[in-house]
């Protein structure tokens, strides 16, 4: 009896030393490109074409960066999908709030339908070109708006909002609304500033959305003056030399550090906002369960 | 006593209010584009609109089946969302699994703070990476290949390599993200039932298997449901950031086929017949696993 004991936290111990070993492993793997570009876009070109492998630079430079930002089209693409991201954000939280809060409530008439209706867009959609008829019929092509309505509300998301709601304890509104208030303002005054944690997570899930996107605004946006940061960073990628060119810088940069220095502009935004969010973000996702 | 539904919807009128912006969305966005299927089974000119397009019944849909290309459409996309299932689903719960198993927490606070990054950079960059490491030019693969004396490989250009590729992408940009849900089911099973179990001299394998399986297997079963119904989505966006000409044989899928007949050629009746037929599918793939779930005597979504 004891000694199957000692054998088995021995099991248990090397399990334990493995596991930390491979999540180890993991974590380094899916590290290892983000140190590697970083490196990358502030190595000197000399330095840049003399090695084949850079981890850690022994140069600093930003050679490179001054070079891409010589010309305003990163600047404005990453203008343009702030914008777009902030607006399109706001946007989603706003439409998601104000569908979902309403059909949280058991006694509404027609709340059954309408769930029922939802859910059916899960299941079932028109597709792409029945959605690009609709969006060019609404004059939308070439608009920033083509980028939020289309896809302003998920279902999937909503029904997560409506479960949240269903779950808050209906003292809250029933003491509000002897109070004198209105649906309205329970939700902006009372629902909403207990909900944080639910807006700071679906924050995030949007906000990551909007600003990584890159097939809407391909499909939508012709012109290229109001291409997002995504669509410049593509390419640049497809063509890195042709696009060094039409930037017309004097000195030679490689292709692969324009490439780098890209990747890492369109990426460090987003990457910044993530740990302001994150004390939210398991809490938030708790709450809201799949099922409902 | 029950309310009378005028009663009922005075009572709720600024919920209705409320939820007028949300049904102009769905009725514009959602519903009709369902509408426009019906171009479908149209020769769909824009200036003609709907109502004035000839028809031509199901033309679009023979056209398709007798299209050669129609078959290795089929065979990709089953291929692609197979692959997804089988291969990519079941690691987020692993990894989910091993990240529980961690007793410090530290290091557990770290490696789930580190696994969530990659799902933050986009399909546009996760492309412009692995070009990056794979390029015959420079890429780091080929420089440490090369440096081993061994042949250059450039997966970027190879019919197949491309479905491995695929799913590496995915592994390393989604597997940590998709651990969230997992752990949080984790987290909600009551923690006495653990202590309990460890009174009465249940060791981890035991655990696991009686209590943590359980726990989680609801999760598990909803998120299967949803996969399948997205069976034949599978990163579109990823797919066609990595499709060239060389790889086309194994990467065309339907929505990559609707984007080039529909949007670059102008065929929009006959991308929106082909967008139908897959949506058809997709509906009644998710349908058979929700009938398929509740059978086993899980909930089930629907």
């Amino acid at each position: 009896m004891k000694k199957q004991k000692i054998r088995q936290s021995m099991g248990s111990r090397v399990f334990d030393i493995v596991n930390v070993a491979v999540l180890g492993l993991v974590a380094v793997i899916m590290l290892v490109p983000f140190i590697h570009v970083m490196a990358a876009s502030f190595t000197s070109v000399e330095e840049y074409l003399s090695k084949d492998f850079i981890l850690f630079p022994t140069t600093f430079s930003l050679e490179s960066y001054r070079y891409i930002f010589s010309t305003g089209t990163i600047l404005h693409g990453l203008m343009v999908s702030s914008l777009v991201t902030i607006a399109g954000t706001c946007m989603n939280l706003l439409m998601s709030v104000l569908t979902a809060y309403p059909l949280a409530h058991r006694d509404l008439f027609g709340r059954k339908v309408m769930i029922m209706l939802v859910i059916f867009t899960l299941m079932f959609n028109g597709g792409m070109i029945p959605m690009f008829i609709v969006v060019q019929k609404l004059g939308l092509l070439n608009s920033y708006a083509s980028l939020i309505l289309p896809y302003v509300i998920s279902s999937f998301n909503l029904m997560l909002f409506k479960n949240y709601f269903q779950e808050l304890p209906v003292e809250l509104e029933e003491a509000a609304k002897m109070d004198g208030y209105n649906d309205l303002s329970i939700l902006f005054l009372i629902i909403l500033p207990l909900s944080k944690p639910l807006l700071a997570t679906f924050a995030i899930i949007f906000g990551v959305e909007h600003w990584n996107s890159w097939f809407n605004a391909m499909l939508y946006l012709s012109d290229s003056g109001k291409w997002p940061i995504q669509v410049i960073l593509r390419q640049i990628v497809l063509s890195a030399s042709e696009v060094g060119d039409a930037m017309g810088g004097a000195n030679f940069i490689p292709p692969a550090t324009v490439r780098m220095c890209t990747i890492v502009v369109a990426t460090l935004p987003i990457l910044c906002i993530y740990p302001f969010l994150q004390k939210y973000f398991t809490k938030g996702l708790l709450v809201g369960s799949v099922k409902g | 006593m029950k309310k009378g539904v005028i009663a009922r919807l005075k009572k709720n009128r600024w919920m209705y209010i409320m939820l007028i912006p949300g049904i102009l969305y769905y009725i514009v966005f959602r519903f009709s584009p369902m509408f426009g299927l019906i171009s479908a089974f149209q020769n769909y000119q824009p200036f003609l609109g709907f109502t004035k397009s000839p028809w031509v019944g199901a033309a679009h849909f023979q056209r398709l089946f007798r299209e050669p290309v129609f078959w290795r459409l089929m065979k990709n996309t089953f291929i692609l969302g197979l692959m997804n299932i089988l291969l990519f689903f079941p690691l987020p719960i692993i990894l989910a699994l091993m990240i529980n198993e961690v007793k410090n927490r530290f290091y557990k606070n770290t490696i789930q703070t580190i696994v969530y990054v990659p799902h933050l950079v986009s399909w546009v960059v996760v492309a412009s990476l692995t070009y990056t490491f794979f390029t015959t030019e420079g890429g780091l693969v080929n420089e440490i290949l090369k440096s081993l004396g061994m042949n250059p490989v450039n997966p970027l250009l190879s019919a197949n390599a491309f479905r491995p590729m695929i799913l590496l992408q995915m592994i390393w940009k989604e597997s940590g993200w998709g651990t969230i849900l997992f752990l949080s089911a984790i987290a909600s099973i009551d923690s006495e039932l653990y202590e309990a179990a460890r009174v009465d001299g249940a060791g981890r394998w035991q655990q696991l298997k009686y209590l943590t399986f359980p726990g989680i297997k609801s999760t598990v079963v909803t998120m299967l449901i949803l996969r399948i119904g997205q069976f034949l989505d599978t990163g579109f966006e990823q797919i066609m950031l990595m499709l060239n000409a060389v790889n086309r044989s194994a990467g065309e899928v339907f929505d990559t086929y609707i984007y080039e007949m529909g949007i670059v050629g102008g065929q929009f009746s006959y991308s929106a017949a082909v967008g139908l037929f897959k949506s058809l599918i997709a509906l009644t793939l998710v349908l058979t696993a929700n009938t398929i779930a509740k059978k086993l005597g899980e909930e089930g979504l629907y």
